[in-house]
């Protein structure tokens, strides 16, 4: 089962912001994807871009933080947060996002988009 | 099944705002006695929905929609295990069968029947009031039908100036219609307010564009010659009109027990106990239906407080419902009407001190009792300010200062005595909603609560409304001091330190980045709470570009695109008009990028043009215009300073005595930019009439003969106060002196989000304190403050014009990094021939689905902006 040939090239690492968002099309969805720094460690994260409490495309325009040393993104309509690494709402446990699998190779930012 | 035998079968017939209540507080009661739920509960509802908040019902015509004002939902009702059903009006109760049958003809079962039928709308008895368009006002349907008539109306009359009246009548306001309000009583509000109360009010509300007429009863509705109607009044007098809405008071809805024979009081209501038992020892009553003491509560407060005690003798419990207080305060059309127990000074021996300023329309009036050292009663119109104080004098019977009448002056330099935490007795109510008093809130400390946030859970203070959050601190912070806790002030899990010693280590510490200050001091990624405080510290020090690097991703989501985001997404557009002046060139200027971009455009309350519905990727373009013809950024998405108010003043104005549209535009352009703690507002009137509303500005600076009076430590919004006057007849240079002092004090000192008024009523000494320091520079800080400040205006630039001249900071304004198509979710409706968002509603039946698609088919009122 090679998982290898589902990962989609999206942009090049210099397109991503340090420990903040940004945002892809692929197809019709929109993704979000965070990259977090911390010391030497970075770690890619992504997510559907899509608020599903403020209705609305703009989870990449979130803030980025840890709560208990888990990163979250808050979004930027009504403040919820969310996982980076699972998508659930710390805020609020009836509420989950989409989270998609993200890797740097080869100077390519690669997302693995599973319907 | 069998479990559902075992369970005690409750019928609850009606679901307002009280029948809901009581099904929480039964549920909650009944986990707190078993530990679980002990009952099989039903609702039922004649309306065709659940419980809704009736008491905010007017915003309706604002554009809260019927979801938002629902108080559950029927996914909440099945999550609590509650059955309900909406459209089902009780017919029938068979009180020795305990049984009551719906109109469909299904019958229920109960063991205890709980009435909640509320109340009905009284419509005077006047030939030609059942014509269409002549209307009520209760629940949303009545809502739906008024908003449809107004649609087809120009003029509107509302019979009954009452607090329902008048609520209505805004309603028709905000519809757009020419509003009248009858009034069959000499006065408004004459159940709360007393006479010279109700003339201010009918003033007031008169100079809104309302018409009132008093004193006319209305005989008939007859065909109009210019409107659909005329009313006919009794002294002959006519009034035309295309709509009546009748909110003349309301009858409690008690068809049932009626009907039923249960007891009734001689003008209606169903007499119940202090249990709200009924003459039936399984039926009981609450909220508007219910008669306790030959007495309605039209109001919920009480009705909640029925329900708690409905619920709580269910369970075995022993609260009681021993009448309540119908003190209120309430806006009506922006007119602050405050009433407190003894209005109308009835009492036997009752003394009364009364203020009445005509030129701001205030009018304030205390009772007293004869030895003048209890506060009996209130009336507060124009001004509700004191309303919280006094009403805590009169519920705590707190002995009154020396000069009672200190309490509703004006205050001039000294201030009226403020009741502290601790001058409150432990029986003072400080959450009307959960009914919590000072005193559980000392038990709960005294259980080993330990911070605010156990008091809360554990007493379920402040999780209401949420009025009280800021009195709720202060009483338990006060508390925990008394006992020796240290308060403790982190900031967050990331840094065990406050706001301000955080500013005082990034200071002395030299320290210019978050990730530093991280390093050195803190732990883990930071969060939305120190990262944006950190954000603000180092822009009040140094103050860099905020979209430099290191900043950037410290900011909410407003400052990272120096925009306003709005509910869709997409942001406003504020460039800065100082001072409100603005040329006719640049106003077409505006006009002229509005157009182009399609932006919906309104006057902000801070003498300031928004432009709403800008894209992302749009605002860069959009500024680069503006930049071009002059505008600068107006930091209206920033915790700085966003305007300064002006009158026109003496150059133009009559009776302005200095030139306050210079003195604004000049120190707005002299604090522009200035990161603080929280937004600030100021404001510079030209005359003591103060059309500026200086006053309610963080800073305030009215003009007199021989200079200006500076005021400081004011706001408006949710919890408005005036400010207090700081100096007087002050030289520019000195006014600029004291303003640059307190500003830099204030940002160097207040904790996060703490508004200039939070800050110097926390400050220990208080305004004498801050005068202290200020003007007589009791903390020798005084230079270093000025030239803090100095630095701060010197390096001041617009964020706008850095943002689109660095390719960096403007490769973030983009909606995706992979492509140039557009967000496909932002649609806009057409209304008022401008844009709006489309709602929900009308996303889906334009999309066909919940989820956003890649293109949308253009729908021939949708407007796609390019």
């Amino acid at each position: 089962m090679s998982m290898s040939e589902n990962w989609i090239n999206v942009c090049e690492p210099s397109d991503l912001v340090d420990n903040s968002g940004v945002c892809a099309l692929i197809d019709d969805v929109q993704v979000a994807i965070f990259k977090i720094c911390h010391g030497d460690e970075q770690h890619l994260y992504a997510m559907s871009n899509w608020d599903p409490i403020g209705k609305a495309n703009v989870m990449y325009r979130g803030l980025v933080g840890s709560v208990m040393d888990e990163p979250f993104v808050a979004s930027p309509l009504y403040k919820q947060r969310y996982k980076l690494t699972s998508g659930e709402c710390v805020d609020d446990e009836s509420i989950q996002i989409a989270v998609y699998p993200a890797r740097i190779v080869d100077q390519q930012v690669q997302l693995q988009i599973v319907n | 099944m069998t479990t559902n035998e075992q369970l005690t079968r409750i019928v609850v017939v009606g679901n307002g705002m009280v029948g809901h209540h009581f099904v929480e507080q039964l549920i909650q009661q009944s986990e707190e006695v078993y530990g679980k739920s002990h009952f099989h509960i039903t609702v039922l509802s004649a309306e065709p929905r659940l419980a809704y908040d009736r008491v905010h019902l007017s915003e309706y015509f604002s554009g809260k929609t019927a979801d938002e004002l629902s108080l559950t939902s029927a996914e909440h009702y099945q999550q609590l295990g509650v059955n309900f059903q909406v459209n089902a009006r009780v017919n029938d109760i068979d009180k020795q069968a305990k049984t009551v049958a719906i109109e469909s003809g299904e019958t229920l079962s109960y063991d205890k029947l709980i009435l909640a039928t509320g109340s009905f709308p009284f419509v005077p008895p006047i030939p030609g009031n059942d014509q269409p368009h002549c209307l009520v006002y209760r629940t949303i349907e009545d809502l739906e039908a008024i908003s449809a008539s107004a649609k087809v109306s120009k003029v509107g009359v509302v019979v009954g100036g009452g607090l329902l009246g008048l609520e209505a009548a805004n309603a028709l306001k905000q519809a757009g219609l020419k509003t009248h309000v009858v009034e069959f009583a000499p006065q408004l509000m004459a159940v709360q307010v007393d006479v010279s109360g109700g003339r201010v009010l009918k003033d007031k509300i008169e100079e809104l564009g309302v018409e009132v007429h008093t004193q006319k009863a209305t005989q008939s509705i007859e065909t109009g010659e210019h409107s659909r109607y005329k009313m006919v009044f009794a002294d002959g007098e006519i009034l035309e009109t295309d709509m009546i809405l009748f909110s003349a008071g309301i009858r409690p809805q008690d068809k049932l027990a009626r009907e039923f024979g249960i007891a009734i009081g001689e003008r209606g209501g169903i007499v119940v106990d202090d249990h709200c038992l009924t003459s039936d020892p399984d039926i009981y009553a609450i909220g508007e239906c219910a008669l306790w003491n030959n007495f309605i509560f039209g109001l919920v407060a009480p009705g909640y407080t029925m329900a708690r005690a409905a619920a709580s003798n269910i369970v075995g419990g022993d609260v009681a419902f021993e009448g309540a207080d119908m003190s209120t305060k309430l806006k009506l059309m922006g007119v602050e009407v405050g009433s407190i127990g003894d209005a109308h000074a009835r009492e036997h021996g009752a003394l009364t001190y009364t203020y009445e300023d005509q030129v701001s329309g205030v009018y304030k009036k205390i009772v007293v009792n004869p030895e003048t050292n209890k506060l009996t009663g209130s009336v507060l119109v124009g001004d509700t300010s004191d309303y919280d104080t006094l009403l805590q004098y009169a519920l705590n019977e707190i002995d009154l200062p020396e000069f009672p009448e200190s309490l509703i002056l004006p205050s001039f330099g000294e201030g009226a005595p403020t009741l502290g935490a601790d001058a409150l007795p432990d029986t003072a109510t400080i959450c009307s909603c959960h009914n919590v008093t000072k005193g559980d809130i000392v038990a709960s400390l005294d259980g080993g609560a330990c911070d605010l946030a156990a008091v809360k859970s554990c007493t379920k203070a402040s999780t209401g409304c949420g009025g009280c959050a800021a009195l709720l601190k202060s009483v338990t912070d006060s508390e925990l001091e008394k006992r020796g806790v240290e308060v403790k002030k982190d900031i967050c899990e990331h840094f065990a330190y406050s706001r301000q010693e955080l500013f005082h280590m990034v200071k002395v510490g030299q320290i210019k980045t978050f990730d530093e200050l991280l390093e050195k001091h803190g732990t883990g990624l930071g969060c939305e709470i120190c990262k944006p405080a950190a954000a603000s510290i180092l822009a009040s020090i140094w103050n860099d570009f905020i979209l430099e690097k290191p900043h950037v991703t410290l900011q909410d989501t407003n400052d990272t695109y120096l925009a306003n985001m709005q509910k869709n997404g997409t942001y406003s557009v504020v460039p800065r008009i100082a001072g409100g002046e603005i040329t006719p060139d640049k106003l077409i200027v505006l006009g002229q990028v509005a157009k182009k971009y399609n932006l919906y455009t309104k006057v902000t309350g801070g003498q300031r043009i928004d432009l709403f519905g800008a894209r992302v990727e749009q605002l860069p373009l959009i500024w680069e215009e503006l930049i071009d013809a002059g505008f600068e950024t107006g930091h209206a998405y920033a915790k700085s300073l966003r305007t300064v108010k002006s009158c026109v003043g003496s150059t133009w104005c009559r009776y302005g005595v200095q030139d306050s549209v210079g003195q604004a535009i000049d120190i707005e352009n002299r604090y522009k930019g200035l990161r603080s703690p929280h937004k600030l507002k100021i404001g510079v009137s030209g005359c003591t009439r103060e059309c500026a509303e200086a006053q309610s500005k963080d800073i305030g600076i009215i003009a007199t003969e021989n200079g200006w009076n500076l005021y400081v430590c004011g706001n408006g919004g949710m919890k408005p106060r005036h400010a207090d006057l700081f100096a007087t007849d002050l030289d520019t240079e000195t006014l600029i002196k004291y303003i640059d002092r307190v500003l830099m004090f204030y940002v160097r000192t207040a904790d996060r989000l703490q508004r200039t008024s939070v800050w110097m009523e926390n400050m220990e000494g208080g305004l004498d304190y801050l005068k202290d320091v200020v003007i007589n520079d009791s903390l020798g800080l005084a230079a270093e403050l000025e030239q803090q400040m100095q630095h701060v205006v010197d390096s001041y630039q617009c964020e706008w014009k850095s943002a689109i001249s660095a390719q960096e900071s403007r490769k973030r304004f983009r909606q995706f990094v992979n492509s140039e198509k557009t967000d496909s979710n932002i649609i806009f409706v057409e209304e008022r021939n401008q844009i709006r968002p489309a709602t929900e509603n009308e996303v889906n039946n334009m999309l066909g689905t919940a989820k956003p698609v890649a293109e949308t088919a253009s729908t021939i009122n949708i407007v796609e902006v390019e």
